[in-house]
């Protein structure tokens, strides 16, 4: 960790956006994790793609669990909304800050023990209810916060650092999320921030729930030769099958790809979500065929990377619920709590 | 780009911008970091060894290391580095000991200085220490040259320059002031084994204008002026005078006229306010003390009455910009007369050498400057060495020290029999870790945003009223402080070790400046555009690392570097250390012991 403060001083070139604010102020406090672990370059990714969204910093909300992955809201967004909770309970938080709000656009961080251990009923259920956010999972294959122990997502045979074997097989979230109905399934690495921010830029603006597993070194007990998430393993087994780029209604599409590798989709916002195939056999609106490939390479020690699955009109859970245009925060007394009189109306008429 | 050779001297030693632009390549922030610790001595002591007059240059400085300090790129007003070395200089203690021994027995060989000025009592102080017999040739009463006779008292007080040039003077040099050197030629007859011109530039230049003749007792040449106020043949000035001309000198004479009770002192000056030759801080101070400062106005005539000056008439002109360059042109509008009854001429200066006959194998160009090695000062007669304004026109004090310590060099290669342009020795560099603890460092890494502290002046009615109080009153210990630590400890090197990087990223997100970026390799001018924060600044440097294992290099754009060693702190691996490179210059004193 470090104890001087980054200095405020910038460069004076630094670009703004849309709103005038340079990345800097999309920072926070300098992190406390340990110097060169993945997750701060996952924070870094984030503070990109939100300043590149032109989204004002307090029109989000952070929310978070418990581990390192979950300390990292306090590393970006200074001025945005946040709410560290109980470990493994982020998804119950995000999914009650959203029923209340459905305008603040949701970024969870979590991470492999919280999401695939304590978590994983929450998160497979968050999932199933179709809550609008962004759920980042800093995936590091160990609990590096109680010294390298291994965690759910530690593929089998990989090694601690003092090389012992791991005997159990992996969850894989992207599998899971993708089978549990996801509308958006990415895997990226936080080494790789050209392929990262933009998909956390779509992840962001897409409607419906957006997961992506980063798979994020842990620099202190699983970045050793045995292990299958250190800088190298990864760098030297990835598979990028879909590049996405986000094109905002400002952007002029620079580039244009060959007809038939690549799919348009149109964003809320008005921006388009551009899918590039880099694997021919890839079919990223097919869920089943997705998942039978990511499992495949999966047996084959490859990691696949890039926008693995996206639905398109997915819908969120306000949709399902058919709740009101105006968010519940921002309804009257008497409208969220019609009285005695009308709930007999109801009760009668249901009789 | 090719990888970086930081093992160039030149590399990190043009990362210390002020080092740099230093024409003695002081090591600035050593001793910047030395007043923070109030080791005020040895922060003397540096400066001593680079400039020689520490004390008189922290008040008389053209400073050309603040407009290359990186703080005026970060920000925007550099660090007050000239006024920190006054700062040193009026804290020290006692030197003695940390002063070069002068020994008893010397080497036999004599060398003669012609001038007492900054650039011979300099060579005098390099060649002591190796038993040279130096006889130095002043016309003068007293040693400093232009220092004692130009700078006036109210900006470098006496005792100050008396100080500094005693010292040298006092480590035993034979000199011989009030001795008018009339002939090179006799100079040369004494059979010295080697000469040093540093007679400087000491003919101000005149303005033949109508009228010029007829007023000639109302117009004086400036420095001249000045010298007979320093040695006090001249104690007052009367009347309305006029200041022609916009350098440094014109600042002194006007300021000085308005101390000697001038009624009323206007300067003016042909050229555009911003492209005068005097520094900032010398027209802002001038005009503090309500001087007037009148530009575009050439001057056209000297109207006098019965051999008595009336006034000058100015013509009007305006500045365009044509080709890059200022060109004027008359602006139609009426010229314009200002009445004056003295005027003092500070046009410029040259180097004038009418002493030295033509015919003693010293070559001269078409400008009558000698020709002189840029490298070894050697004219080309083998004996005689210039240095200071007399080599190659009118600089400042810190070119004469810089100067000297080269001459120095090449008089002892000479008097060795070896070759003063081709022995001479190399430049190095040292780099050393500064990394103490897990997140300790040996330098104060942490950057202080706080803006530059102005330096706090004598009361204006008191200044005024008396020629020897000096203005500025140089920063406090309390002020010295905390100027010192706006310093960005440019010397504290951001060193990259390839072998060790795992490409984690850390550095390019913690970095406040946006100066690393991990790219493909590619032509400057390409990479440049392509870093995190376009690299703008082209005289700055990129640190560009050998091939990564992701095929790319890292690219560090040098220009805005806060040097706050986060970078290494974020670093798993230690590929990144905050190293100090000592720059070795090289000077006369390794030869000694």
């Amino acid at each position: 960790m470090t104890f001087v403060p980054k200095p405020k001083a910038r460069h004076p070139l630094l670009k703004t956006n849309e709103i005038g604010l340079t990345r800097r102020d999309y920072e926070a406090i300098v992190s406390t994790l340990c110097a060169g672990c993945g997750h701060d370059s996952v924070s870094a990714a984030v503070i990109q793609a939100c300043h590149e969204l032109s989204i004002p910093p307090h029109q989000f909300a952070k929310v978070s669990g418990i581990g390192c992955s979950s300390k990292t809201p306090s590393y970006f967004l200074g001025n945005a909304h946040g709410f560290n909770s109980v470990h493994g309970r982020m998804p119950s938080i995000a999914t009650g800050a959203y029923l209340a709000n459905k305008e603040l656009k949701y970024i969870g961080i979590s991470g492999d023990g919280d999401s695939a251990s304590i978590g994983l009923g929450q998160f497979a259920h968050i999932i199933r209810r179709k809550v609008d956010m962004c759920y980042i999972v800093d995936n590091n294959g160990t609990y590096g916060l109680t010294k390298g122990q291994f965690s759910a997502t530690n593929d089998m045979g990989s090694t601690s650092k003092r090389g012992v074997p791991n005997l159990y097989a992996p969850i894989d979230l992207v599998s899971l999320a993708i089978q549990l109905g996801a509308s958006f399934v990415a895997r990226s690495f936080s080494g790789d921030k050209q392929q990262l921010i933009p998909l956390i830029k779509a992840a962001v603006l897409h409607k419906g729930f957006a997961f992506i597993d980063v798979i994020s070194p842990c620099v202190m007990f699983n970045n050793h030769e045995g292990s299958t998430k250190s800088y190298s393993h990864v760098r030297n087994h990835t598979e990028p099958v879909v590049d996405a780029n986000l094109i905002m209604p400002r952007d002029e599409i620079a580039v244009e790809y060959e007809e038939g590798t690549t799919i348009s989709v149109p964003m809320h916002d008005g921006s388009k979500l551009q899918l590039r195939k880099l694997s021919d056999s890839y079919e990223p609106n097919d869920r089943v065929s997705a998942l039978t490939y990511v499992q495949k390479a999966q047996e084959e020690g490859e990691i696949v990377t890039g926008l693995l699955f996206l639905e398109e009109d997915a819908v969120d859970c306000h949709d399902i619920l058919g709740t009101s245009d105006t968010p519940f925060n921002g309804l009257a007394q008497e409208n969220l709590c019609p009285g005695a009189e009308k709930l007999v109306q109801i009760n009668e008429s249901l009789r | 780009m090719q990888p970086t050779d930081i093992h160039n001297p030149n590399y990190f030693h043009k990362v210390v911008d002020c080092q740099w632009a230093c024409p003695a390549h002081t090591p600035v922030p050593e001793y910047i970091r030395l007043i923070a610790q109030e080791r005020y001595t040895e922060a003397y002591m540096i400066n001593w060894e680079s400039n020689v007059f520490p004390g008189i240059l922290g008040r008389t400085c053209d400073r050309p290391c603040e407009p290359a300090c990186r703080r005026v790129r970060t920000e925007e007003k550099p660090v007050a580095i000239c006024r920190l070395k006054r700062v040193a200089a009026d804290h020290k203690g006692d030197i003695t000991q940390y002063l070069p021994k002068v020994p008893k027995k010397k080497n036999g060989k004599r060398i003669a200085l012609f001038g007492a000025g900054p650039a011979s009592l300099a060579v005098a102080r390099d060649l002591l220490p190796l038993g040279y017999i130096i006889d130095m040739f002043d016309r003068d009463p007293g040693g400093g040259g232009m220092m004692r006779s130009q700078i006036p008292a109210f900006r470098l007080p006496k005792d100050v320059l008396e100080e500094e040039v005693d010292l040298i003077v006092n480590m035993g040099v034979n000199a011989r002031y009030n001795y008018e050197i009339t002939s090179m030629k006799e100079m040369l007859d004494m059979d010295y084994d080697a000469y040093f011109v540093g007679t400087g530039a000491p003919r101000g230049r005149d303005l033949e204008l109508p009228g010029r003749k007829e007023v000639s007792k109302h117009i004086s040449i400036g420095i001249d002026w000045l010298s007979s106020v320093a040695f006090g043949h001249t104690t007052s000035i009367s009347g309305k005078v006029i200041v022609m001309g916009g350098g440094n000198t014109a600042m002194d004479c006007c300021r000085t006229s308005n101390r000697l009770g001038a009624e009323c002192v206007t300067v003016v000056v042909r050229s555009a306010f911003d492209v005068m030759k005097a520094s900032d801080w010398e027209k802002e101070d001038a005009m503090a003390e309500g001087i007037p400062i009148l530009n575009n106005r050439p001057p056209k005539e000297f109207v006098h009455e019965n051999g008595k000056l009336k006034g000058v008439v100015f013509g009007r002109v305006k500045p365009i910009e044509a080709d890059g360059r200022l060109k004027y042109v008359p602006t139609g509008e009426p010229d314009v007369f200002i009445e004056a009854n003295h005027i003092l001429m500070a046009i410029g200066q040259e180097n004038h050498c009418p002493w030295i006959e033509r015919n003693l194998g010293i070559e001269f160009d078409k400008w009558d400057c000698p020709v002189i090695d840029e490298d070894s000062l050697q004219s080309t007669h083998e004996k005689i060495f210039f240095g200071g304004d007399s080599a190659f026109g009118p600089e400042n004090i810190i070119w004469a020290s810089a100067h000297a310590h080269k001459a120095a060099i090449s008089i002892h290669l000479f008097c060795q029999g070896k070759d003063p342009k081709h022995d001479r020795p190399p430049e190095a560099v040292n780099l050393i870790s500064q990394k103490m603890g897990l997140h300790e460092w040996s330098y104060d890494a942490e950057h202080d945003p706080s803006q530059r502290h102005i330096v706090p002046h004598a009361d204006l009615k008191r200044s005024l009223d008396n020629i020897k109080v000096e203005v500025e009153l140089g920063f406090d210990e309390d002020l010295g402080f905390k100027e010192a630590q706006r310093c960005l400890n440019c010397d504290v090197q951001t060193v990259f070790t390839e072998k060790l990087c795992i490409e984690c990223d850390a550095c390019v997100d913690i970095c406040p400046m946006d100066c690393i970026t991990f790219t493909p390799n590619a032509p400057e001018a390409e990479l440049r555009t392509a870093l995190t924060a376009p690299a703008e600044t082209l005289d700055q440097d990129l640190y560009v690392s050998e091939t990564l294992p992701t095929n790319r290099v890292m690219v560090k754009d040098e220009d805005l570097c806060l040097h706050c060693g986060l970078c290494a702190e974020r670093c798993p691996t230690n590929a990144w250390d905050m190293q100090k490179s000592i720059i070795h210059i090289p000077q006369l004193s390794s030869y000694a012991e």
